[in-house]
């Protein structure tokens, strides 16, 4: 089966985030007054092929862990889509 | 001296003719060995020089990882093997887990690149070893991702151990408590984000990062001399 998969990284929680920072302090000059909590990160899409969902996410789960976010500083939240016919490219 | 001096270029280092020649200065010999051995060879020391390997990719160091390399400097390092990251060269022996902590964006988001004062806080590491413990060293610093971070519990060990090797009088940077350089437990892996090879030449901004460079040449010295793969209770002193 194949499953496709986000995987959205964000900076650890506490860790400074001076990127969402500045990008919050710009949107106020553009009139979006109100917005908090700005955070930047990545997303990575990709298919896998897997026998079960769980076993797709394991693997998402181990990539992240040895390349995909560097667990000092970064977390990672995987979402899968099971079935899928895989992620346009 | 006659350390030879092993400096290790990935696609996008850009910072290895300079450490080549102040180590040169100092009578070492030097060899640029490219990402792709499978080997250091016989050197007394191992340098990462600054630059974008692999273009900092993923995140600055993350690929450099997986060169072919990184498996002979990690057993070097195992070993006992004196071995230097400057710069992007710290970036990469983090993320291969070599030396504790990350390296993360500068708070206020700029790239720095000015002189700065450094302490030494510990001189019982390959960098540091001729220096004097309060020693104030002026190194330029030229790095956007030098923010020093990691988990509270790493950050009181390194701290109690003794292995913040450097510290900025002034937080350039946001690092935590303004560390510009740590050592591993074992003090024969050594990162910094200041340039000691920029502060190598009187004509340069000045000779203060003679004495690190001095230090890494007598580990290295002692390294090739003492052979390779001493005995492990040898590899802790």
């Amino acid at each position: 089966m194949n499953y496709d998969i986000i995987v959205e990284i964000r900076s650890l929680a506490g860790l400074a985030d001076p990127e969402g920072l500045a990008i919050e302090r710009a949107l106020p000059s553009l009139g979006f007054d109100g917005v908090q909590g700005v955070h930047v990160g990545k997303v990575f899409r990709f298919s896998v092929e897997a026998p079960t969902e769980t076993v797709a996410r394991r693997t998402a789960e181990e990539m992240c862990e040895r390349l995909l976010a560097n667990p000092v500083i970064e977390a990672a939240e995987i979402r899968v889509v099971a079935d899928s016919p895989g992620v346009p490219a | 001296m006659t350390a030879e001096i092993g400096i290790i270029r990935f696609p996008g280092s850009n910072c290895e003719w300079d450490v080549a020649r102040a180590l040169s200065a100092l009578g070492a010999s030097t060899e640029i060995i490219w990402h792709g051995a499978d080997s250091v060879g016989d050197v007394g020391a191992v340098v990462i020089p600054g630059g974008f390997a692999h273009g900092d990719y993923l995140r600055p160091g993350a690929i450099a990882r997986f060169s072919p390399v990184m498996r002979a400097v990690a057993d070097f390092a195992e070993e006992g093997g004196p071995v230097l990251g400057i710069c992007n060269g710290f970036q990469v022996l983090t993320e291969a887990g070599l030396l504790p902590g990350a390296l993360t964006r500068n708070v206020g988001l700029r790239f720095i690149c000015r002189t700065v004062e450094c302490t030494v806080e510990s001189v019982s590491s390959v960098l540091t070893g001729r220096g004097m413990r309060g020693e104030v060293l002026r190194l330029p610093i030229n790095h956007y991702e030098g923010n020093y971070t990691c988990d509270a519990a790493t950050l009181a060990g390194i701290e109690a151990a003794g292995q913040v090797v450097l510290r900025y009088r002034e937080n350039p940077n946001g690092a935590l408590h303004a560390i510009a350089g740590v050592a591993n437990r074992e003090g024969n892996v050594v990162g910094l984000m200041p340039h000691p090879e920029r502060a190598s030449d009187p004509l340069g901004v000045g000779t203060d990062g003679v004495v690190l460079f001095e230090s890494l040449l007598v580990a290295a010295e002692e390294w090739q001399s003492a052979g390779r793969r001493s005995e492990p209770a040898e590899a802790a002193s």
